[in-house]
């Protein structure tokens, strides 16, 4: 990392990368990205189809352990830790570093069930009474509670595309993480339900370092505090967002938040 | 510069720069014209002056529609987001150069009928030289998006100053010793301010050249050159 770009970096970060590369078996994705992401800040990362946002999203998580080609080069820590140690934890790394997918994916199981699944697997509740008070609590963080409390056990399924996407995220947010990831969190929902996920982010900015993968650059300048522009496996550029979007630095970002994009 | 994906957003600020264009090379047309007016004593060409102003007002509307909608429908960013705001800006500034432009014209009818050749006027035409070039010159600069055009223009806005300021010292001297040609001299006073002003207008428009082109303010100049009678 060179000095200018050490200098747009978040002052007190909670996760950072260093020269991280990704491979497909010999093909490349990602192709030594150095980033920090802190708690202060919604971080966006933006970038053509292919550019290996996602799949830099995912080594985040260790979400790509499951895919059986990948492999992946680099230094990730969160808190300092490198979370690719063999000591490391894989399962408690996810619950410190939640996920949220594209389509909203619920279990086939009661609204209550979704959010409290996590917690009592992780053992965060002694008794029924705190289970209760962890559910509501991420219902209503999730600002999906008065929508659902009075039907806490019809099947979570049963609820719309936007009110899934937000019991997806009070599911993430009942096991207590530090970081929550969402790949495309809202690409599945209408613009009201997207709307209403973007204040949810908003809300849920400083409590936890939140990174966001999107495809639509509106949504990255409407959330995000800093963005990350990622091109062919490099992350061309990072910056404060309003910064990024009136002025920025490289050509290749340039290009493509005007629309210029070959 | 590259193509939008969507080629009807490149339209658009095809369009947008084009009616800059138009009414700049109006508004730089309309100083010629009413200085010669006022040189020559010419009451039809003033009053095509202050006709053709209408013009410029139109312009500016136009272009104040095309920036709502461009901003409304195409979402632009960074370079794109600031040339459509730096052209609504520019545009309210240059319908302003014409008013001054207008203003002169109005003020042709005052000072003709009187053959007493009033000194002071013999410099009026080379300020207004001056000030229609920072005037064309910003122009151009935000038509080739040229940041060194647009720092040129912010420089020479202090020789309009030192005219203005040589031009006042004359006329009060000219007044005090020829008392007959005091509202005359008023008038031409009057030109002299509305040629100042067009000079710290041009002056603006290359400011804000200079925005959209880098991304970035023109530090802040100093003021010392402007009139001291202000």
């Amino acid at each position: 990392m060179t000095e200018e770009q050490a200098a747009l970096m978040p002052a007190n970060p909670k996760m950072t990368a260093r020269d991280v590369k990704v491979f497909y078996g010999t093909n490349q994705a990602i192709k030594g990205v150095s980033i920090d992401v802190d708690m202060d800040n919604v971080t966006a990362f933006i970038g053509p189809s292919g550019c290996g946002k996602s799949t830099f999203l995912r080594t985040l998580n260790r979400m790509n352990d499951t895919v059986a080609s990948a492999r992946v080069e680099g230094t990730i820590t969160l808190d300092g830790e490198d979370i690719y140690a063999s000591s490391m934890d894989v399962v408690q790394l996810r619950a410190r570093v939640g996920m949220v997918f594209q389509k909203p994916n619920p279990f086939p199981k009661s609204i209550y069930e979704n959010v409290a699944y996590g917690p009592r697997i992780h053992g965060l509740a002694g008794s029924k009474a705190d289970l209760d008070v962890i559910v509501e609590k991420s219902l209503r963080r999730a600002g999906l509670w008065d929508e659902v409390k009075d039907r806490l056990s019809d099947s979570g399924t049963a609820l719309s595309g936007g009110q899934q996407q937000r019991l997806c995220i009070g599911r993430a947010i009942a096991v207590e993480p530090e970081v929550i990831l969402m790949d495309e969190p809202c690409s599945a929902l209408d613009p009201i339900a997207t709307a209403k996920i973007e204040e949810l982010i908003h809300e849920l900015r400083g409590r936890y370092a939140i990174v966001i993968v999107t495809h639509n650059m509106q949504q990255a300048a409407r959330v995000s505090q800093r963005t990350a522009f990622f091109h062919l496996g490099e992350l061309v550029e990072y910056g404060v967002t309003s910064e990024i979007f009136t002025n920025p630095r490289q050509e290749r970002t340039k290009d493509y938040i005007t629309g210029r994009y070959g | 510069m590259a193509e939008h994906t969507i080629k009807a957003f490149d339209e658009e600020i095809e369009t947008l720069r084009g009616l800059i264009a138009e009414m700049g090379g109006r508004a730089e047309a309309a100083i010629e014209k009413a200085m010669t007016a006022l040189q020559r004593q010419d009451l039809e060409l003033a009053a095509q002056v202050i006709a053709e102003d209408k013009r410029i007002d139109v312009i500016e509307a136009e272009v104040e529609k095309l920036v709502v909608q461009i901003i409304a429908l195409r979402a632009p960013m960074a370079n794109d987001l600031r040339d459509v705001i730096a052209a609504l800006k520019i545009v309210g500034v240059v319908e302003r150069i014409g008013d001054y432009a207008k203003n002169i014209a109005k003020r042709v009818p005052k000072v003709v009928g009187n053959n007493r050749t009033l000194e002071p006027i013999s410099l009026l035409p080379s300020m207004a030289q001056v000030a229609s070039e920072m005037v064309h010159d910003a122009l151009n600069a935000f038509a080739a998006r040229d940041a060194d055009l647009a720092v040129a223009v912010v420089e020479r806005d202090s020789v309009v100053d030192d005219f203005y300021n040589s031009v006042f010292r004359t006329l009060v001297t000219y007044m005090v010793e020829n008392p007959k040609t005091v509202s005359e001299c008023a008038h031409l006073l009057f030109v002299a301010k509305n040629i100042e002003r067009i000079g710290d207008h041009a002056t603006n428009v290359a400011e804000m050249v200079f925005y959209a082109a880098t991304g970035e303010t023109l530090p802040d100049r100093d003021r010392g050159g402007q009139s001291r009678e202000d």
